[in-house]
């Protein structure tokens, strides 16, 4: 496992995210304030460029207490949809939200004196 | 001879090498890849299919993908016969999202799950200005990242065009979209076919199209779009089938949905009603073509059934054989149980059902996949399927994996095989089914 350093963390805003090929391997890294998460660029579906897709908060249904809807809204989850067919993941735990089997792989990554580094399987 | 169209090299955005291996290891080479939207290069978007379609030889024909001719419009107006529904046409200009003249159906714009599928809203990208139609590069681009052979391409909006209200209308555009697609696309490259669009609200308006292009090489059949109501067993059609039945060449349902038919009324979100109109049609079609013993009428015409899927197929085969046991006076023209016409026609595989590996498998088994079956991927639109939806199926074999992506499609069409990829191909021709019954 070589660790490579892909980029600053300063590259990424808060919030955003960026995609990179190392060769062979695809890796999307998303950014939440100091924290970065990296996932395979691969829809475990059908093989889709999932980080390239856009982020959109969870849809959530609102249900009142006599059990009828109150409408839709945006939850705080957020969401990488996959552009190929539209599969939706957590960004925070890489699950498809109906089949949590249906997962997004994951890519180690770290963060020091700003700069983000990934490991790559060798 | 087929060949792949020219492909410059193409590099992700700001390439730099890595040089910070922990270990000391040579790094990788860095490259950013794009986030995806409207104007992404079809290529890129398709960069995954790409890969797999390099590691592989299958010949592959795609027997439903979609153009987008609201994209250019003014030239299929241009080819509208009548002057007064080319002045019709041109008066709608920019007054809406649905261009002159077509029925824009309630949830067309919804397929795109709003903006989180970007190549369905629309395909914005940079084409080369110059000789080649800029629809020809687009289907083009989309054949080579998939390394498909041959698309059968169909129209997008006009699926539904059979709803409208005004038969002439249907005529009219139909004709123009043929017009335009035998002058404008087919002729650019041989990979790309067509079944063209009969306007069956108006029989003898569809006799007409047939007529027409029966001899055109890169017309390799004629369709029906499904949605619409209209009994597919009435008289009128008669001399329609038998003139498709005397080319030679299939006759295609092509599904699609309408969320303003009072039954799909029924669903709150697109997600419902699409799942269930693209059944619904053919279900509708497949049932009366069935039952009024059409496949007696016409023994050699070859029927094909698009975009529904494949789970509808075993679910109607053992509903018919159950109630034609039962009623068989009601059906006299048959001579065997439903299922077993349903059997001897063709069905294209996209959008195929595989959450259950399972019933995936028994349905391939009732449908005689393994000669049956048409890879369709359905491009450019949301739920299209790639060649791997087939590839990747752990019951089928090699040689029926072949079948399926491509050497069915060949026999059924027609179609040259390269000679790099006649693996498993057989001059064969496809099985027929029983005489006429006579008067």
């Amino acid at each position: 496992m070589d660790e490579v350093a892909i980029a600053k963390l300063n590259d990424i805003p808060d919030g955003d995210y960026r995609v990179f090929a190392l060769e062979a391997l695809e890796v999307g890294i998303f950014r939440t304030g100091s924290k970065v998460l990296a996932y395979e660029n691969v829809c475990p579906h059908a093989g889709g460029p999932v980080c390239q897709g856009k982020i959109f908060h969870k849809v959530e249904e609102v249900i009142t207490p006599d059990r009828k809807s109150a409408g839709l809204r945006f939850g705080k989850a957020r969401h990488i949809v996959c552009p190929w067919h539209g599969y939706e993941y957590d960004l925070a735990t890489g699950c498809h939200p109906g089949d949590p089997s249906l997962r997004l792989t994951p890519v180690k990554v770290a963060v020091r004196d700003g700069r983000i580094y990934i490991s790559v399987p060798e | 001879m087929l060949t792949k169209t020219p492909r410059p090299l193409r590099n992700g955005s700001n390439g730099k090498n890595g040089k910070n291996g922990k270990n000391g290891n040579k790094s990788p080479r860095v490259a950013e890849l794009p986030k995806i939207d409207t104007l992404t290069d079809t290529r890129d978007i398709l960069a995954h299919a790409a890969k797999e379609a390099r590691q592989s030889d299958y010949f592959i024909v795609d027997v439903d993908a979609h153009v987008t001719e609201t994209a250019f419009w003014p030239d299929v107006i241009d080819r509208m016969e009548s002057d007064v529904y080319r002045q019709m046409a041109r008066a709608f200009k920019g007054r809406g999202p649905a261009p002159g003249l077509l029925n824009s159906t309630p949830g067309m714009l919804y397929q795109d799950v709003f903006g989180r599928i970007p190549h369905q809203q629309r395909l914005g990208e940079a084409v080369p200005g110059g000789h080649t139609h800029a629809q020809v590069t687009l289907v083009q681009r989309a054949m080579d990242s998939m390394g498909i052979d041959y698309m059968v391409v169909f129209p997008t909006p006009m699926l539904v065009l059979g709803m409208h209200p005004q038969v002439e209308t249907e005529v009219v555009v139909g004709h123009a979209f043929n017009k335009w697609l035998t002058e404008e696309i087919l002729p650019h490259d041989p990979r790309i076919k067509a079944m063209l669009y009969l306007p069956f609200n108006h029989p003898e308006e569809s006799l007409k199209a047939v007529e027409t292009y029966a001899d055109n090489p890169s017309v390799i059949g004629f369709s029906v779009t499904s949605t619409r109501f209209r009994a597919v067993n009435h008289d009128s059609y008669m001399p329609l089938y038998s003139a498709i039945q005397s080319t030679g060449k299939p006759l295609a349902f092509h599904s699609g949905f309408h969320w303003g038919d009072q039954s799909m009324q029924q669903c709150n979100r697109f997600i419902s009603m699409h799942a269930i109109s693209f059944v619904y049609y053919n279900i509708i079609h497949m049932t009366n073509w069935i039952i009024n013993g059409l496949p007696e009428r016409f023994p050699k015409l070859k029927v094909i059934w698009i975009e529904s899927g494949l789970a509808w197929v075993p679910f109607l085969m053992q509903r018919l054989d159950s109630e034609y046991m039962m009623r068989s006076s009601e059906a006299p023209l048959l001579k065997r149980r439903p299922s077993e016409y349903m059997a001897d026609m063709y069905y294209s595989s996209q959008p195929l059902e595989r959450s259950n590996l399972d019933l995936t498998e028994a349905t391939f088994k009732a449908m005689r996949a393994d000669t049956q079956l048409l890879f369709a991927s359905d491009w450019p639109h949301w739920d299209f399927d790639l060649p791997n939806s087939i590839t990747s199926l752990p019951f089928l074999d090699e040689q029926a994996k072949r079948n399926i992506l491509g050497l069915n499609a060949a026999r059924l069409f027609n179609l040259e095989v390269p000679k790099h990829k006649m693996i498993g191909a057989k001059t064969k021709k496809a099985p027929a089914v029983c005489e006429p019954v006579t008067a």
